[in-house]
């Protein structure tokens, strides 16, 4: 039994890390614009559903923080395309990694000032209960987080594949310009890929909140995020979540196995690995250019 | 001994054979141009000899030895060099830059040497300009010589393209679509400089390219390709009157009822 | 308006361009050796701070502004020098040595870290670095019986021939030691730069097809770039061990990878001017912050500007702004005004005009 307890905590923590990393896939998936940033915009997501519903900030009724909260960081990551990486149109790639690299300083720095560095934990309607699952004693948020992010997973999949707006973000992505011809509004599109990439993060922050507490500098787990995507494959949004939850279940498992310390560096040791052996990944989405 | 022979080479991405079993010699000192529709595998065959792509089947040999084992950057020392198509200059450098690192295979300096500028490097690096002065003068880019890449216009790139690969003193220059986008006096431009080359700096030309009339005027053999395919071979006026490149370029011209 | 004539080809080799360049340097070096004489040794130490800064700048500079490939990870090379040049000393070896040794060590330590993650572009690279400093923060705390793990180390005393070098003790000739190092680190760089493997270094940036094509092997010479630029790191990081005193895990921990890349971006990528810009920004930014706020209370009652973190995040703001309104950084910024001088009245706004491209999707490589 103490095998499926740490089994299930590592895939719910995996399944943050996958959340992140699926924020971040979708971004790149959409835009070709690596966002550094994802794992501080979850946390963000988190502080902003804690001030909206803890007691000692505005208090509101949790089932109407959530969506707010979302909605909230939807905006926030409109805004920060129309504000900010739209000016970067044009620029290589690696003007806007380095870009959204320093935002999430930013973005840390401001929550930092807004609601100090203390760590706070989100009040939830269902702290403390369990779930009973053939002989299992889990918590509640646990598998609350799995579950929410497998339906959130299919939902983004079948968006990319059937829907006319996800089609039309692939499109954006592959050639700006052939886009543009065709009649796709890119930057509009682009825009909307932000939005969608903060509410994922808000998601993804909520849950995280609600298993453990949060202060700003949560978000540099957003490079764990990035192993995660890394190894299930760049621009693969089943890979990510799955890229997340091998490093979710590694964790526990290594902290059980090797001596302390040791653990830390599991998952950015495998990330190498697969950077060095398979650098596409476990589903691979690059392609060979002719010249 | 031709300079360079390709020998049943055959090369297929995925399911699409991009080129199928296409063998011929390019004799030294002659000029010999590739010529088909778009998706011919023109390209694909340079980018064999460059050593981009392997070949599935087949050999290429150059003065009678094969280059197969060789990578891309060894290319350059048996004296071949060649321009690509989309232009692939270095933006963020000028033109005399460009043309410096054109000299990259005669580099004689270590980096010893070199990180101390000792008086052998410095020797080096006149030698190295004044080869690529030649270079600039025979193509009259001296107007252009410390200009910004990102800044020119396209013709002129085209030109410091070619000036690149001159500047590596190659005994085998590929030309890649030499005149594509060019106006009718770079196209005649071209033309003089293609002759130049291969009269005065007794260079061997192996060119791939669409502006028939560039290719009637300096080239010695023709070879047309079609789906990857040896269409036919010869002079230039033997390949444009021949039945299958007609057929290939304008379809089989059954009867139009006006 | 000025014109350069130029005479020889000797003109484009050498150093400086014209003899005003070189009078200006010439008197910047000048106004460097004679700062002892006019500043106080708190802001001389302040100055040496960011002259290793540059040291570490220039080693950035040269993979990421001149060679393109981006590291996210240096702050791992820059403990590696520390490290083994506390360790060296701390064995009796004399500084001479170890300080050079540190450096080399580092270098071929540093590109045989990176032979494995050469070919990857881009992002995966960056990637890859980052997730090497991380792992280098959690090496350096589980190879205790070397670094001392958390505790860290106590960099040992500079003894050069007899003379004690001490940060605090005799802050004189430790600048002198920085400036010294600086400037050979600084001749390396541009006689490298001006030589054919500099334009191999830039040819990879702009081209690795077309580099390829005209000869540069590009495994090598990347290898090469790394090992220089770890070489140069593994200097500037032993110099900030003594600058540091004593030093952890946490002194090289992945934050300063990244502060070192976003200063070389401020500084201007691609040129060695950029990495002093950058490492004056870094250097002088938390006076800036103090004066400003002190100047902020006094004013305007504000209490509030005491925050944790302020300088990371008026840094990555200064970034941010520098991005959006001049990616070619403080340099960038200082050619144009000078341009507009040297060209005046016939400077156009729209010289330096990068072109935009439109992205085309880098997942087709």
């Amino acid at each position: 039994m103490d095998f499926w307890q740490l089994a299930i905590s590592g895939l719910a923590n995996g399944s943050v890390y996958g959340l992140i990393a699926l924020g971040f896939v979708l971004i790149y998936k959409a835009t070709e614009a690596v966002n550094f940033a994802q794992g501080d915009f979850m946390m963000m997501g988190a502080f902003i559903t804690i001030w909206l519903t803890n007691e000692q900030y505005l208090g509101f009724s949790f089932w109407l923080a959530i969506p707010l909260a979302i909605l909230i960081m939807a905006l926030l990551g409109y805004l920060l395309d129309v504000v900010v990486i739209r000016r970067m149109f044009g620029q290589p790639q690696i003007a806007v990694i380095i870009l959204t690299i320093a935002l999430g300083f930013i973005i840390r720095f401001a929550a930092g000032a807004i609601w100090s560095h203390e760590p706070q934990l989100l009040e939830t309607p269902f702290a403390g209960r369990e779930v009973h699952f053939g002989g299992l004693v889990l918590g509640f948020e646990e598998v609350a987080v799995i579950i929410v992010t497998l339906l959130l997973t299919m939902f983004l999949f079948l968006f990319f594949k059937k829907a006319k707006l996800g089609k039309a973000m692939q499109a954006a992505s592959q050639n700006q310009l052939a886009a543009y011809y065709v009649g796709i509004p890119v930057k509009r599109i682009q825009s909307l890929v932000w939005a969608l990439g903060g509410s994922v993060a808000a998601v993804a922050g909520i849950l995280f909140a609600s298993k453990g507490a949060v202060d700003p500098s949560t978000g540099l787990l957003g490079i764990k995020a990035f192993a995660a995507a890394v190894i299930g494959g760049f621009g693969s949004l089943p890979g990510a979540l799955i890229g997340g939850l091998i490093i979710g279940l590694i964790e526990p498992f290594a902290a059980y196995g090797l001596p302390a310390g040791y653990s830390q560096v599991a998952p950015y040791a495998l990330m190498l690995l697969v950077l060095i052996f398979r650098p596409a990944g476990l589903f691979s989405q690059m392609h060979e250019k002719k010249v | 001994m031709s300079l360079l022979s390709l020998e049943n080479v055959t090369l297929s991405f995925g399911g699409l054979i991009a080129v199928n079993n296409v063998s011929f010699h390019v004799g030294e000192g002659e000029v010999f141009s590739l010529v088909g529709p778009n998706g011919a595998g023109k390209s694909t065959v340079f980018n064999l000899i460059s050593r981009f792509y392997d070949p599935q089947k087949g050999n290429i040999k150059v003065n009678g030895e094969s280059i197969l084992r060789l990578r891309p950057d060894q290319v350059p020392s048996l004296g071949i060099a060649r321009t690509f198509q989309n232009i692939e200059l270095f933006e963020q450098s000028t033109v005399l830059q460009n043309l410096l690192i054109g000299r990259q295979r005669h580099r004689k300096s270590n980096l010893l040497s070199e990180m101390f500028f000792a008086p052998s490097v410095r020797q080096e690096e006149r030698r190295h300009r004044h080869v690529v002065e030649e270079v600039i003068d025979f193509l009259e880019l001296q107007a252009y010589r410390d200009k910004y890449i990102a800044g020119l216009p396209y013709g002129i790139r085209k030109v410091v393209e070619l000036a690149r690969a001159l500047a590596t003193e190659p005994k085998l220059l590929l030309l890649d679509e030499p005149a594509s986008g060019l106006s009718l006096e770079e196209t005649n431009d071209m033309i003089y400089w293609i002759e130049d080359i291969k009269k005065q700096m007794n260079i061997t030309v192996l060119m791939v390219e669409h502006d028939m009339n560039l290719v009637a005027s300096v080239s010695d053999r023709v070879l047309a390709l079609a789906d990857g395919k040896e269409l036919a071979i010869g002079t230039p006026s033997e390949v444009q009157s021949h039945p299958d490149v007609i057929k290939a370029y304008l379809g089989t011209g059954g009867e139009i009822n006006v | 308006m000025r014109f350069v004539f130029k005479r020889s080809y000797d003109d484009d080799i050498k150093l400086f361009k014209h003899r005003p360049q070189a009078f200006y340097y010439l008197a910047l070096l000048i106004l460097m050796l004679a700062l002892p004489l006019l500043l106080d040794d708190f802001f001389l130490g302040e100055v040496t701070y960011v002259l290793i800064f540059a040291i570490a700048g220039m080693g950035l500079m040269l993979l990421t502004g001149h060679t393109g490939q981006v590291s996210l990870g240096h702050a791992a090379f820059l403990a590696l020098g520390a490290y083994l040049n506390a360790i060296m000393l701390s064995k009796g070896i004399p500084f001479v040595i170890t300080l050079p040794l540190a450096g080399i060590l580092t270098g071929i330590i540093g590109m045989i870290i990176a032979l494995p993650v050469l070919r990857l572009h881009g992002i995966y690279l960056a990637i890859a670095t980052l997730a090497i400093s991380v792992l280098a923060d959690d090496i350096i705390v589980m190879a205790e019986p070397f670094t001392g793990g958390v505790t860290g180390l106590v960099a040992p005393p500079i003894d050069i021939f007899g003379l004690d070098i001490d940060r605090y003790g005799t802050p004189i000739l430790f600048y002198f030691l920085v400036l010294f190092v600086t400037l050979f680190v600084l001749m390396i760089y541009r006689n490298i730069m001006r030589s054919p493997l500099g334009r191999a270094f830039v040819a990879m940036r702009d081209s690795e097809i077309s580099a390829q094509a005209l000869g540069v092997n590009i495994t090598k010479t990347k290898a090469t770039a790394f090992a220089i630029s770890c070489a140069i790191t593994g200097l500037a990081g032993a110099l900030l061990g003594h600058f540091a005193g004593a030093f952890n895990n946490e002194t090289f921990n992945i934050v300063l990878s990244i502060q070192l890349l976003l200063m070389i971006v401020i500084g201007g990528l691609g040129s060695i001017h950029g990495a002093f810009f950058g490492a004056m920004v870094v250097g002088f930014l938390p006076q800036f912050i103090a004066i400003s706020r002190d100047f902020a209370t006094d004013n305007f009652g504000f209490n509030s500007l005491s925050m944790p973190g302020i300088e990371t995040g008026v840094f990555a703001l200064i970034l941010v702004l520098f991005i959006l309104f001049e990616p070619m950084g403080i340099y960038g910024r200082w050619v144009k005004i000078r341009t507009y001088f040297e060209l005046f009245p016939f400077y156009r706004k729209n010289m330096f005009k990068r072109q935009k491209s439109y992205l085309k999707t880098e997942r087709m490589k």
